[in-house]
């Protein structure tokens, strides 16, 4: 049985995150990081590090198997809130042998099998499950639309179409089917596994999956957005001018809104431009925009937004200062006037919402990533000397992949087979 | 009135193995046939066992089933097919005599001790208070019996068509089943259509063998069955020809007459069994196909060109088959047709094949959307069981996917329905590293024997076998051997000063077995089908060992039996599309209900919840 973990505080920036573990190498994870075991049941100041580095200050439990949450051995983790520090805690933890990140309900399923939950405890746990479970699809949605989605989509395709030769010439070995497919489920193979390393290695994902809340300003040229921008985050994150188009691309600062984790976009202005450059900024812009959690239009007095509002979204009159203004709720970044009632705004909008599981998603998929990577090094070291190892191998990488790629079902590979080569006898 | 214990109408190879099993759990069995001289017939290929398939045979033949001793006494020519690959996907195969196959069915049915078979066309299923009690021949008689299985193949509302004549019937001359066909859409749901091609069969005596390619079978027959039987019949060869563009130029000037192709077929076909006219039109850039010319028999000139089924008028396949090398002057001795039939959406199924809208009627083979002789039979045996069970009031027996291709099969079928006859792949499977055909008596008959379907002559061999296959297994975990001396025997190891056990030697396959035979005189004098059996559980092992979490996951969510009265709308929190579907489908275990399409985590644990409390509340009350 595997020992899993996951933060178990609400995601996000907070005072504390709590990590929780649970299964048989509970104890052993923790004296991997904490150097020694606290005594059961009593809260120890331990120092977590990992391979000599310092992780973070924690105050750590332990409780003993029939003595905890689940049943089983556990430990938990409190840890200083800072969403960087939790993610190299589980980071640190997802690399010890025999653990893995949690899936969404596994300590309530496992509380459930060893008697320690009753049926009104479930219930009231299966609401939160259901929400990790939504929080999840959503997350791999939002990795799986745009640009990632495409690479996404074609590993899915890879790897189907090398499933399938693979299994034509083992099921099919009577028919008119290719003998030696090797030479093409080794292309196919080796393109996946080098595009997941270097995902891995966070050149991709890291930059993409964001954690946290994602707000856009939209409008259209110098309207303010920069300025507001810059009088929300503090500083001069974007450069601001009185000539119109001088965002061009897609500026991004992360910052506690209203006590919610939030990168806040400033966009380039939308309109129809001659200058290609700034073209695309505006076609970025439109798509961030798109993809974010909210969006806040910011319109002069009589104006329509550049691109249509979605339910939720803030429309809200700029440059406040700027004289006779009527109406409807206004902000000038300048003056700071209605800054306050905006930040209100918008955190009691996202407040509402279910967290985005950044960290805990971001983890996932790297664990996932890696056990692919490690199973397709197995297929194509195995090679073309037995094919069934090879095609298990290829199924092991799919299985991981499965929260990213979807199911991939025997259907599907048939489908593939059936659609390629003339079978049947 | 005549009076059973359990009833099974079809003799087919669902319904000798139904039969056979239920006679073997110790109940008193009724056979009904329309036609007692066509027990066991093959009215497809006369072929048994292929990948996947042959995976079955052995897992019937591990159960104590005939189909395995059958094919080994019918086979004129043995081919282990993939036998370049490794063991797990090695499939064994034979082309049959169909009359040695049927005359061997036939006697072994006649061995089994409580069947007895009735001639007689069945024509309704007696019903009392919910349950199946018995069945009504066309002749006025009545059967009773506490199960009955319905084996009824392509019987079942059967339209038969060539070209565009079409004509009721199961077989060729042979009456379709019309009035329980009708009987069957009143009291069950879920009644589809489903179709299946033959193409016509030669006159071996025709056809210019000198001129073709001819493909022997293997130099060592692998037999089906683990059971020793007598000598095989002689050895002969099959041809190899191809279709040519001519016809290719005759099927597509003739699509327009084709039953298929003309719109006369609602049924659905298999993709991986397509007619000549859908390679054609499908995979248009093909010059060629490849066409198996089949001997039926030793005795019996007709050939069965696998390949080519057809459902075109007959004027045209005589055509179609003279454009083909080899047969210019080659005379049909019966033209292909297609054949459309009833079947019952398996997902109304319980994994023992019992109907649930009808307790005591269980069905095996076509009846539930699968097509083969292999896939028939296993189905048969599991449905025969079951009834005997049934009958006995035992529990029934049911299969893991992690533990059979039969598990597969019934799950995929009771669990996801089908869309086009089911067949068999080892692609199917996902432990098909386990699951192999050289291991299914190691696998099931010690379920067989527990089930009680197992008799006495296999379960002595079987335990001598087991008893054998442990001393090696020891023998060879024991004995361990340091790098230097097995470098010394010519076994290259990394040198680690760390010493090897002869079994994990094994499981590199560049390791030959006779150089870890060397090493130790004990090694070299274990029997050869001990040695072989051990190196292929070795040369797995160790990524079965990495699946091992997985199945044992899997079994421990088979182990929690949902009640079949579980009532979901109870359950606060299941979104009603998932309610819906989980009473149309009535998943037998947790596990069953996790390979629903949607199905959550939250609501997998709700579901065990509300089982734990129910069988909490049954334990204190």
């Amino acid at each position: 049985m595997n020992t899993i973990f996951a933060q178990a505080s609400a995601r996000g920036k907070a005072g504390v995150a709590v990590v929780r573990l649970s299964g048989p190498g509970s104890w052993g994870a923790v004296r991997a990081l904490a150097g020694r075991v606290p005594e059961p049941r009593v809260a120890s100041l331990c120092t977590l590090s990992e391979a000599g580095g310092r992780l973070d200050e924690a105050l750590v439990l332990t409780f003993a198997e029939g003595a905890s949450f689940t049943g089983e051995e556990a430990a938990e983790l409190h840890l200083h809130g800072a969403v960087a520090t939790v993610a190299a805690v589980l980071r640190a933890l997802s690399g010890l042998p025999g653990l893995r990140p949690a899936e969404p309900g596994e300590f309530t399923r496992r509380a459930l099998e060893n008697g320690r939950l009753d049926l009104a405890q479930v219930e009231g746990l299966a609401d939160l499950i259901e929400a990790e479970t939504e929080a999840q699809r959503k997350q791999a949605l939002r990795v799986l639309s745009g640009e990632v989605g495409r690479m996404v989509g074609r590993w899915r395709g890879d790897l189907i179409r090398a499933m399938a030769l693979c299994e034509a010439t083992i099921d099919f070995v009577d028919e008119d089917v290719p003998v030696d497919v090797w030479p093409e489920v080794r292309g196919l193979l080796s393109g996946v596994l080098a595009d997941l390393e270097r995902e891995r290695a966070g050149v991709g994902a890291a930059e993409r999956i964001r954690d946290g809340f994602v707000v856009a300003i939209v409008g259209r040229p110098n309207v303010g957005k920069s300025t507001l921008l810059n009088a929300l985050a503090g500083r001069e994150a974007a450069i601001t001018s009185e000539v119109a188009g001088t965002t061009r691309d897609v500026i991004e600062v992360r910052m506690d809104l209203g006590g919610l984790p939030v990168t806040l976009l400033d966009t380039a202005g939308l309109r129809d431009s001659g200058d290609a450059v700034e073209r695309i900024g505006v076609e970025r812009a439109m798509e961030r925009a798109e993809a974010a959690d909210l969006r806040i239009f910011l319109v002069e007095t009589g104006e329509e937004p550049g691109m249509v509002p979605r339910d939720g979204d803030l429309v809200v009159r700029g440059k406040a200062d700027l004289g006779d203004v009527v109406g409807g709720p206004a902000v000038s970044g300048r003056t700071g006037e209605g800054l306050e009632a905006l930040v209100a705004a918008v955190s009691e909008r996202l407040a509402g919402r279910a967290t985005a599981v950044g960290v805990v998603t971001r983890e996932r998929h790297r664990v996932a990533l890696g056990s692919a990577a490690e199973a397709l090094q197995g297929a194509l070291q195995n090679g073309a000397a037995s094919v069934e190892m090879t095609a298990e191998f290829i199924r092991a990488a799919l299985r991981s992949l499965d929260q990213l790629l979807g199911k991939v079902g025997v259907e599907d590979i048939l489908d593939d087979l059936f659609a390629s080569f003339c079978i049947g006898k | 009135m005549k009076h059973f214990d359990v009833i099974i109408v079809g003799a087919g190879h669902a319904g000798v193995e139904a039969a056979a099993a239920a006679a073997r759990a110790g109940v008193r069995v009724a056979m009904v046939t329309m036609r007692q001289s066509n027990i066991g017939m093959m009215s497809c290929n006369p072929a048994i066992g292929g990948l996947g398939k042959g995976h079955l045979v052995r897992e019937i033949d591990a159960l104590d089933g005939l189909m395995g001793r059958a094919a080994d006494r019918g086979g004129i020519q043995f081919r282990l097919l993939n036998r370049s690959k490794g063991p797990a996907v090695q499939g064994p195969r034979a082309q049959q005599d169909r009359r040695l196959f049927q005359s061997a069915v036939q006697e072994l049915v006649a061995g089994v001790g409580g069947l007895t078979v009735v001639e007689g066309e069945v024509v309704a299923l007696r019903i009392e208070a919910g349950r199946v009690i018995g069945i009504g021949l066309a002749d006025g008689t009545e059967v009773a019996g506490h199960a009955v299985v319905l084996c009824t193949g392509t019987f079942l509302g059967g339209v038969l068509h060539v070209g565009d004549v079409r004509a009721p019937g199961g077989r060729v001359d042979e009456a379709p089943a019309a009035r329980i066909a009708s009987q069957l859409r009143d009291v069950a749901t879920g009644v589809g259509r489903l179709k299946t091609g033959t193409p016509p069969r030669l006159d071996g005596r025709t056809i210019a063998w000198d001129q073709l390619e001819m493909q022997a079978g293997d130099e060592e027959p692998v037999r089906f069955s683990f059971l020793p039987g007598g000598p095989l019949p002689r050895q002969v060869s099959c041809g190899i020809t191809h279709t040519s563009q001519r016809t290719h130029d005759i099927i597509r000037a003739n699509l327009h007459r084709s039953a298929m192709y003309g719109g006369h077929i609602e049924g659905v076909g298999p993709r991986y069994c397509p007619s000549i006219e859908d390679k054609v039109v499908r995979f248009s850039d093909k010059a060629s196909h490849q066409i198996f010319l089949e001997p039926e028999g030793l005795e019996d000139p007709t050939v069965y060109p696998n390949g080519i089924s057809t459902s075109l008028p007959a004027d045209a396949q005589e055509e179609l088959v003279r454009s083909i090398p080899g047969l210019e002057r080659a005379v049909i001795s019966q033209p292909g047709y297609a054949i459309e039939y009833d079947y019952l959406d398996p997902r109304g199924l319980t994994p023992a094949l019992e109907l649930r809208q009808l307790p005591g009627l269980f069905l095996a083979g076509q009846i539930n959307g699968t097509t083969g002789y292999e896939e028939a039979g296993a189905q048969g045996l599991v449905a025969g069981l079951n009834a005997a069970r049934r009958a006995l009031g035992q529990p029934p027996v049911t299969f893991s996917r992690a533990q059979s291709y039969i598990g597969v099969m019934i799950d995929d079928l009771t669990s996801h329905g089908v869309t086009e006859p089911y067949r068999m792949f080892t692609s199917r499977s996902e432990y098909r590293l386990s699951l192999r055909a050289d291991n299914a008596d190691q696998r099931l008959t010690p379920i067989g024997i527990e089930a009680g379907c197992v008799g006495r002559v296999r379960r002595a061999s079987f335990e001598d076998k087991s008893e054998a296959l442990e001393r090696g297994r020891a023998l060879l975990q024991g004995l361990t051997f340091s790098p230097h001396v097995l470098a010394q025997a010519g076994i290259r190891v990394r040198e680690d000063g760390e010493r090897r056990a002869a079994y994990r030697l094994l499981s590199d396959p560049t390791v030959d077995w006779a150089a870890v035979a060397a090493l130790d005189s004990r090694l070299s004098e274990l029997p050869a089908t001990v040695k072989d059996q051990l190196a292929k559980d070795a040369l797995y092992a160790s990524l079965i060992e990495r699946q091992r979490a997985d199945a044992a996951a899997l079994q421990r969510d088979e182990a929690v039996v949902i009640p079949a009265a579980f009532d979901y709308r109870m359950i606060s929190g299941l979104s009603t599309e998932l309610t819906a579907k989980l009473e149309r489908i009535r998943p037998e275990t947790l596990a069953q209900a996790g390979r629903i399409e949607g199905m959550t985590p939250a609501a997998l644990t709700l579901i065990l919840a509300w089982v734990r409390k129910g069988q909490r509340m049954r334990a204190a009350s």
